[in-house]
């Protein structure tokens, strides 16, 4: 995994621009999102989000613990897979982050799930439509949107669950523009 | 250059029944790969539990940093997948062959034990062939 360089949140401030992908300006094409996962390090679920799901076959605290699980057990899956190195760590022991062979997506036929996890172990996850591209660049662009709204944010407490306004206006807003 | 990395398939109950490398670097051990095929066996049917509607079958393609994995599941539960270079394409009908690789030389062997690990001389034959084919075409594409 490739650490972002501190240029790039910089520029971006205080309302960063879209990355290129979205349908800004065609008018309501967009809103390819289901849900969207926040967990940090520790695996505390700092935010979820829904705008499209009409199945839910869990309630949502077990619901969050089993994705939180998946992408753990993806993330040691991917790091001991790996063909292109040799030195590998075994199987379920702990990964910092950005350690060892990470992965950006998986598909199944009715959905996308999308992965980003940041230096500090914040894991983002957005679930899209299975037709959606590759949408690495709007997890930056969401996790942007997170250090502007809830990490520069001074009454916010890190580690606990996150409730500022200005923060799910601009997802929400962002995330419906995702085609 | 080899643009798949290794074979795996697996039983319905998630035991690994075929494994072949095509040349990843770094072995894996036999025990790694049998673990590795069980945790695959476990993501796959957590992913359709996590579905935001209805008719999930569970994990296709899963892109990582250095690999594809795509992965075909048939109606029986028995799962094929490919570990490949990142961005190789018709991944799919490769596995619709290995599948039917699979039917006639394992499937219809008299001596063959359901759920047991492959061991047929015939199949491993036109395994081989096959994507050895798929190699010489990728090189023409």
């Amino acid at each position: 995994m490739q650490f972002f360089s501190g240029a790039a949140a910089a520029e971006t401030s205080p309302a960063p621009t879209a990355p290129p992908g979205t349908a800004q300006g065609l008018g309501g094409s967009g809103g390819a999102g289901n849900m969207l996962y926040v967990f940090n390090r520790g695996g505390v679920c700092l935010l979820y989000r829904e705008w499209n799901r009409p199945l839910r076959t869990l309630d949502a605290n077990q619901d969050q613990k089993l994705m939180f699980g998946l992408l753990f057990s993806l993330r040691s899956f991917t790091a001991k897979m790996d063909p292109t190195s040799v030195e590998k760590v075994n199987l379920g022991a702990p990964l910092l982050p950005g350690e060892g062979c990470s992965f950006h997506c998986f598909r199944t036929n009715t959905y996308k799930l999308n992965f980003m996890e940041t230096p500090s172990g914040i894991k983002i996850i957005l679930v899209t439509n299975p037709k959606t591209g590759d949408l690495r660049e709007s997890l930056r662009y969401i996790y942007n949107i997170f250090v502007e709204y809830v990490v520069k944010n001074p009454l916010y407490v890190p580690g606990t669950t996150i409730k500022c306004e200005l923060f799910n206006t601009n997802l929400d807003k962002y995330v419906k523009t995702l085609i | 250059m080899a643009a798949i990395y290794s074979l795996f398939i697996i039983n319905k109950s998630g035991g690994l029944i075929f494994y072949k490398d095509y040349g990843s670097s770094g072995r894996m051990d036999t025990n790694d790969s049998l673990r590795l095929a069980s945790l695959w066996h476990s993501m796959h049917a957590i992913s359709q539990q996590l579905s935001p509607t209805v008719g999930c079958n569970g994990i296709e393609l899963l892109q990582a940093d250095s690999f594809d994995l795509h992965c075909f599941q048939s109606l029986t539960g028995t799962k094929f997948f490919v570990v490949c270079e990142p961005g190789t394409q018709h991944m799919e009908p490769l596995l619709k062959i290995i599948y039917e690789l699979y039917t006639d030389y394992v499937l219809k062997n008299p001596f063959y034990e359901m759920e047991m690990p492959i061991r047929c001389e015939l199949f491993d034959l036109n395994l081989s062939q096959a994507i050895l084919k798929d190699r010489v075409s990728l090189l023409g594409r």
